[in-house]
């Protein structure tokens, strides 16, 4: 039962429906989560005791960085399967997300920056976390030359695929360089659900936000997924009816 | 350049024929086991570049010049130098590393052996080790080498030297084995220097970081045990994981 | 609400890392659309290729 579903999964013609069907389920909820996250914690949150109204760089900050993490996971799994069991549907998710990792690891970073130089007294510094970030930026990139770079498409799903998974490193170092290495960085405050060190008017914005950025990654994903899928069709009839509708 | 392929295919027969053959009852040879054919691999691979001794020099020359080029650009004074030595070696290392990549697959696929070896039957994950360790031996561990002395012209006691030579020479360890999974992911891409440092430097870093560190504490004549124990870890790591993610990649690379 | 855009002090920082984020959603919104019209005009272009080579 449950292998048809995934050989549905499989096929392009049904995940270029599916995407395009899905898409609006996940945009508009975004956009609403994302909306109310932002009230919450630009105008309902109260200013942080220590850090005052600069804080609420949190809320725009924390997404970026966990979409920036989460998305290469994503890329990295999903490339993994298509290694493995050579479908091509895989290697357009894992496509899919590069560019949209990429530029959320960008804004992870400038507003990492921004905060940290009120807060802390500098835009930089070479602390573990900032620096294995950057590295993810780098492996985004690296993994998107890589992919113009090779001609075959299939070679390039394939080799881009390889990249994609040896660099699945650099996440378990960014996410725990915190409680690794004393710095700059504090230590996890958010992930403590027993007992949350936030007040619950600060940490519910927190959560809208990542769940409205995540639903946004998925409707993302899912419209850049139909144009992969399409690219990586020859001539197959299918393609006839959904493009001249 | 005929007699160095007749050497190479006389090299090359045993590991690409090592499949075991048994049909129409052609006696089986007993066959090649993965570690002799990597010894092969190895071996004919350092016979081969000793023939063109010239390119070995290369990056070594690179490293030289580089590390040269700090006193001239910043400032000839000692002291001065001294503190920026670690970062310079490290950074000169890492680059003349990136430059002598392009050797490892470069000639072996262009005369179609590194097909052969992935036709083989022969364990693709042991070949690639092999090379890679080839690599290490004819650029990382002269790098080793030379890094002292390249430390000394930096202003660098003598009492540092032997801790930066074992740095360099396990961090050079894992700087080969990241670097053959770039270069076999870049294998045939038309001008792929600047991708290759692009997809090899970020996987780098950790080796840039713990090494310079090392070799710092090691000018300093301080215990330097932490970071070399991390570069070792490294290196092990990379012994372990690199050579099967090259493998992939260069069937990928040649499919 | 001149308190609110003084963001206490911070307003220099917070408001550009908001507008940065901000941007970056709209890019991706706008890119992620142009590359799928973008990928089927290109299906259709090989679509007519193919129908006429046939």
């Amino acid at each position: 039962m449950t292998w048809t579903w995934f050989h549905r999964l499989a096929s392009p013609p049904y995940i270029y429906a599916l995407a395009a069907r899905l898409t609006p389920w996940f945009a508009w909820p975004a956009g609403l989560c994302i909306l109310a996250g932002l009230w919450g914690g630009l105008v309902l949150a109260p200013p942080d005791y220590q850090q005052g109204d600069g804080f609420r760089i949190l809320y725009v900050h924390a997404p970026s960085a966990w979409m920036s993490l989460m998305v290469y996971t994503t890329m990295a799994i999903a490339a993994a399967i298509g290694l493995i069991w050579r479908m091509k549907v895989a290697h357009a998710v894992a496509a899919s997300c590069a560019p949209i990792g990429a530029s959320f690891t960008f804004a992870a970073l400038v507003t990492g920056a921004l905060w940290g130089e009120p807060m802390w007294g500098t835009y930089w510094e070479w602390d573990p976390r900032l620096t294995s970030e950057l590295v993810l930026l780098f492996l985004y990139l690296g993994y998107m030359g890589l992919r113009a770079g090779i001609e075959d498409p299939q070679r390039a799903d394939r080799a881009s695929a390889v990249l994609a998974v040896v660099g699945v490193v650099n996440v378990p170092i960014i996410h725990y360089s915190v409680t690794w290495w004393n710095s700059l960085h504090q230590a996890p405050s958010v992930m403590r659900l027993a007992k949350p060190a936030m007040p619950l008017a600060m940490v519910t914005p927190l959560l809208l936000m990542l769940l409205g950025f995540t639903l946004l990654f998925v409707a993302l994903l899912l419209t850049r997924l139909r144009g992969e899928v399409l690219a990586r069709e020859r001539a197959a009839s299918w393609i006839r009816e959904v493009v001249s509708a | 350049m005929s007699s160095s392929e007749s050497h190479a295919a006389h090299a090359l027969g045993p590991v690409a024929a090592s499949a075991a053959r048994t049909e129409e009852g052609a006696p089986a040879a007993r066959p090649t086991s993965a570690v002799e054919a990597a010894r092969l691999a190895l071996l004919r691979d350092l016979q081969l570049a000793f023939r063109k001794r010239s390119q070995l020099v290369q990056p070594l020359a690179f490293f030289a010049m580089v590390t040269l080029l700090f006193p001239l650009a910043i400032s000839p004074e000692l002291a001065r130098l001294r503190e920026l030595a670690p970062g310079v070696l490290w950074v000169a290392a890492l680059l003349a590393s990136l430059l002598a990549l392009e050797f490892l697959f470069r000639d072996d696929a262009h005369d179609g052996t590194l097909e052969q070896y992935a036709l083989s039957g022969q364990s693709l994950t042991a070949l690639m080790f092999a090379k890679t360790l080839a690599h290490w031996l004819l650029t990382g561990l002269p790098l080793a080498v030379m890094a002292p002395l390249a430390a000394l012209s930096l202003g660098v006691a003598p009492a540092a030297l032997p801790g930066i030579v074992v740095a360099v020479a396990v961090g050079s360890v894992t700087l080969s084995l990241i670097g053959s999974i770039g270069a076999a992911l870049t294998l045939g891409i038309k001008r792929s220097g600047a991708l290759l440092s692009l997809l090899t430097l970020p996987l780098s870093l950790p080796v840039l970081i713990f090494g310079a560190r090392a070799t710092q504490l090691a000018i300093h004549g301080a215990p330097f045990l932490a970071p070399l124990e991390l570069l070792g870890a490294l290196a092990v790591l990379g012994i372990t994981l690199a050579p099967l993610a090259a493998a992939a990649a260069v069937r990928i690379s040649l499919e | 609400m001149r308190e609110f855009f003084d963001m206490g002090g911070y307003a220099a920082f917070v408001w550009p890392a908001y507008a940065v984020t901000l941007a970056v959603v709209v890019l991706n919104i706008v890119w992620a659309r142009q590359a799928l019209a973008r990928s089927r005009e290109e299906a259709r272009r090989r679509l007519k290729m193919h129908g006429e080579t046939r």
